[in-house]
């Protein structure tokens, strides 16, 4: 079972971009679960949300407590959460941002998913959309198939942009 | 179809599959996504249904009685303190035998004020006459769903049927699911009192004692006789679907000499537990109660027995601890744990399972 939490503020699309994956891993013949931590949530709160991916049903119900992959949505919230919490070692970190951070035992993989979706007008509410982008982002990083990646986004979206900005992220992902 | 939902979602596809002629309900967190893609289905014309926004919890099921009562399918859903504000009308419900459907999402109540998954909402209802479910998975929710209908308007039950399902834990988690062209699985509905403006007659009117205590009989027999219907209606559901369930879930139970007891996501989890445990050497098992009204009779004797309640009834303990102990005679172990959401691990049911004693009651978090 391949376990990832999702860091991001309230609005920004995390709770949406765990079901996507978990979409998108369905696409690919995997059992797959997402759920968020539902507190009072509110917009531009700290939020987290889970997706697991496994060849066999999933039982478990709680949090992740280790995962194996970390997405940080929002890089701002790394000052007042520690995202590497429980981390697996060398366990993956993929962040919103064009300066990666060094991160010591961990592998960083950059991508600035908010200039993705300015540069497509992918804004709601005056947030930019990022649920989209990063499934182009972890398809990149094999979590789930490019094709299956596009296929739960354009089975939750209309918009045309949302598929664009996949793509674009599927290139300029930095390992 | 093949496809991902969340539980809420396959709640409502269930009840739209099942086409009842009114839905009439209120929103409340964390159930609201259910009767928000109802009214969204009613208004797009996928689901022909009559949509009756109300005011509270307590006109939702007004609403669903007279509408029962008039031989139309109906559904609802309500969640914690919608149940309760609800629990006139439940007895109204069971006793008119109105065999309406509700999804009921479980979730604390407060004082404090908390959204999250506990059991308490529901077992508060025990004694209205409601036959009452417990699911695990978006595809049982999506299941039982159906299946509820049938049961529930079966001429031997004509009792309303509340599937529960944990708020947020399963309410909320998006999980593959599989949905059914249900075809003739659920029978029109014929309500052999239902009211008929050809032939007036009086409906709730005051019931001498003689009259009355024949009225609670008679719905005690058919919570009876529900039994039968239920295991007919699970037996033809897996035969045309192929999904199989029974008045509970057990796993690896055949030679466990210990057995884990809980319902919803907890008794799921469960089972990762008992894996954990057999490997250690312990012969445990799991047995997941899905069906608290009517109450199963259980197979535990000769065994060891951990009960996990995500309730509690103040100055008495842990309901199913309870339960289990007045209709078995085997003395659990009592565990209280996941009040108010409280997050509870396999690692967590496994150290339950080491540490028990029998007749002890366990608060976790609390106790240790």
């Amino acid at each position: 079972m391949f376990e990832i939490r999702i860091h991001s503020r309230g609005g920004q699309g995390g709770v949406t971009a765990a079901k996507l994956i978990a979409q998108a891993a369905f696409h690919d013949g995997k059992c797959a679960t997402a759920f968020p931590f539902y507190g009072a949530e509110r917009r531009g709160a700290p939020v987290v949300s889970f997706v697991r991916i496994s060849d066999e049903p999933i039982k478990v119900y709680s949090q992740i407590r280790n995962p194996d992959m970390v997405v940080v949505l929002d890089a701002s919230v790394m000052d007042s959460t520690d995202v590497l919490a429980g981390l697996k070692e060398s366990g993956p970190v993929l962040i919103n941002t064009a300066e990666p951070p060094a991160i010591e035992g961990h592998p960083v993989h950059a991508v600035d998913l908010t200039g993705i979706a300015l540069a497509q007008d992918l804004v709601v509410a005056g947030s930019p959309i990022l649920n989209t982008p990063v499934l182009g982002a972890l398809a990149r990083l094999g979590l789930v198939s490019k094709e299956s990646a596009i296929a739960a986004i354009a089975e939750t979206f209309s918009d045309p942009r949302n598929v664009v900005a996949a793509k674009a992220a599927y290139e300029e992902m930095r390992a | 179809m093949l496809t991902i939902a969340t539980g809420n979602k396959a709640v409502a596809a269930a009840a739209r599959e099942a086409r009842p002629g009114v839905v009439a309900a209120y929103p409340i967190t964390p159930q609201t996504e259910i009767v928000e893609q109802l009214a969204s289905y009613a208004a797009e014309g996928s689901l022909d249904a009559d949509y009756i926004p109300v005011e509270s919890e307590h006109s939702a099921m007004a609403a669903c009685i007279g509408a029962s009562a008039a031989g139309v399918r109906t559904f609802t859903a309500t969640s914690s303190h919608g149940l309760l504000y609800m629990h006139e009308m439940l007895h109204w419900a069971a006793g008119a035998r109105t065999p309406i459907v509700m999804a009921n999402v479980n979730r604390a109540l407060g004082p404090g004020w908390n959204t999250w998954a506990e059991h308490t909402d529901a077992f508060s209802q025990r004694d209205t006459g409601w036959l009452q479910v417990f699911v695990a998975t978006v595809q049982e929710a999506y299941d039982v769903t159906l299946m509820a209908f049938r049961i529930a308007e079966d001429e031997r039950v004509l009792l309303p049927v509340m599937v529960n399902l944990d708020g947020f834990s399963l309410s909320h988690i998006t999980q593959s699911l599989e949905t059914v062209d249900v075809g003739d699985f659920i029978p029109p509905f014929n309500l052999p009192h239902a009211i008929d403006i050809a032939h007036p007659r009086g409906y709730g009117t005051l019931t001498p004692p003689d009259i009355y205590f024949r009225f609670r009989w008679d719905m005690e027999k058919s919570m009876r006789a529900s039994r039968e219907v239920i295991a007919e209606t699970e037996a033809e559901f897996a035969r045309r679907f192929g999904r199989r369930y029974g008045p509970t879930e057990d796993y690896r139970c055949e030679d466990a000499d210990v057995v884990v007891v809980a319902l919803g996501t907890l008794g799921k989890e469960a089972e990762v537990a008992v894996d954990i445990l057999r490997n250690e050497g312990v012969k445990a098992g799991s047995m997941r109660l899905r069906w608290f009204r009517p109450f199963p009779a259980l197979d535990l004797a000769g065994r060891e027995v951990v009960v996990i309640d995500r309730d509690y009834s103040f100055g008495f303990g842990g309901v199913i601890a309870h339960s289990i102990r007045s209709t078995t005679g085997v003395e659990p172990y009592s565990v209280i744990a996941g009040l108010g959401g409280q997050e509870v691990t396999y690692d967590d049911i496994a150290r339950f399972v080491r540490q028990r004693e029998a007749g002890k009651e366990f608060w976790f978090g609390v106790s240790d």
